[in-house]
């Protein structure tokens, strides 16, 4: 467990560093989170080459104990939203002046955003291989 | 009556905080159990999207600060580590994408194509909307880069003329509503699909419309992860060169 919670923390730190350095327009966690991807990627590679090792293609790609520990992040992902969206509070009079057109155009941007996006991604990827269906049971997957 | 209630609820707080190790505790609580409770009662209503947590736990705590005479610095200064958590949470979303990665290289083309349509479509519809409502030119640019990832929207609007604390409002707003709305609305139109579900989150709704999808598949938070960041790097060129085009 701590080893799992310092590889989080160390590729967040080398996304930071990253930013800074590259002055990349991403924050440092996103590059962070495709750099340990990489990683792991990188490393499940080097074990099937290896000559004794021979690693099923769907194995997962992290330990057991950084699997858990993403699981449970990415659980409570909500969460840790909340502290930022308590600050809307301290907008709620700038908000209120424009509030006909920012609902407006929150509500229709977003919808349309939404529907344009997995629209298009529906519609390339349908022949390209069977979709997973949405499963309607009602327990939590990841 | 109420004000009455209210400032009765106000001391016995104010004598019951002595201390700001305490302060903390009690807001770490605080928001964590109305999360919690919003929590539950979004499992009791069958898992309803539009119940959200994240906006239930919201309103319960401003309500909380407002009751309890609380300035919001302090109490973004208590909670101050669960923000922080949300680092490491970004990090860890390396682990479904990593074990996604066939379905992900498998739909590249697509993704590429809908990730270029959905930014678009989000940035355009935003500031037009705003116009054609009459509203401000600052709210309009403020608007436009708020489907992104808060950290990427508030440098993208400094960059634009825009102003970074109602981007950030409108990204966590936009966010709430991709997720309330959005994975009803994809099914009723017959996408059942968690690879199009997780990235239009990210791209219509960044951190929480994703965080809703990546509760429930894996794949979709392959996607979502995916969606937040590239998208982050498409508005970012996008948003300067179509303000640049569009008139006003």
């Amino acid at each position: 467990m701590p080893e799992a919670f310092l590889t989080l923390l160390l590729f967040q730190f080398l996304g930071v560093v990253a930013q800074r350095a590259l002055a990349l327009p991403i924050p440092g966690p996103v590059i962070g989170m495709f750099l340990l991807a990489g990683m792991l990627l990188w490393r499940k590679a080097r074990q099937k080459n290896a000559p004794d090792g021979e690693v099923a293609a769907d194995a997962p790609a992290a330990s057991p104990a950084l699997s858990a520990l993403a699981r449970s992040l990415i659980a409570c992902l909500g969460l840790l939203f909340v502290p930022a969206g308590v600050g809307l509070v301290t907008e709620l009079p700038v908000l209120g002046v424009n509030a006909v057109p920012i609902v407006a155009s929150l509500f229709g941007s977003t919808v349309l955003g939404l529907l344009v996006t997995a629209f298009v991604m529906h519609r390339a990827t349908h022949d390209a291989s069977a979709p997973e269906r949405v499963s309607d049971a009602d327990g939590q997957v990841l | 009556m109420a004000d009455r209630f209210f400032a009765f609820i106000h001391n016995v707080y104010a004598q019951a905080i002595p201390s700001p190790d305490t302060e903390t505790l009690f807001w770490l609580c605080a928001t964590i159990v109305a999360f919690v409770v919003g929590m539950r009662i979004q499992i009791r209503l069958k898992r309803a999207p539009w119940a959200n947590p994240v906006l239930f736990a919201i309103v319960v705590v401003s309500t909380a600060l407002f009751i309890t005479k609380t300035p919001y610095d302090v109490y973004f200064r208590s909670v101050r580590i669960i923000h922080f958590l949300l680092g490491p949470a970004t990090v860890a979303l390396a682990i479904p994408l990593a074990d996604s990665i066939r379905q992900v290289t498998r739909s590249l083309p697509a993704m590429v194509l809908a990730l270029l349509a959905g930014s678009v479509t989000s940035v355009v519809s935003g500031v037009l909307l705003v116009v054609a409502f009459g509203g401000s030119h600052e709210v309009a640019l403020s608007m436009a880069p708020k489907a992104v990832t808060t950290p990427i929207a508030i440098a993208i609007t400094q960059q634009i003329g825009g102003t970074p604390a109602l981007t950030a409002a409108f990204a966590i707003l936009g966010g709430i509503i991709a997720a309330m709305i959005g994975e009803t609305t994809l099914r009723r139109l017959g996408i059942h699909d968690w690879r199009a579900h997780g990235l239009a989150a990210g791209i219509a709704g960044s951190g929480i419309a994703a965080a809703q999808v990546a509760q429930r598949d894996p794949v979709g938070a392959a996607f979502a992860a995916l969606g937040i960041g590239l998208n982050g790097l498409v508005t970012a060129i996008i948003v300067p060169l179509l303000l640049y085009i569009l008139p006003g």
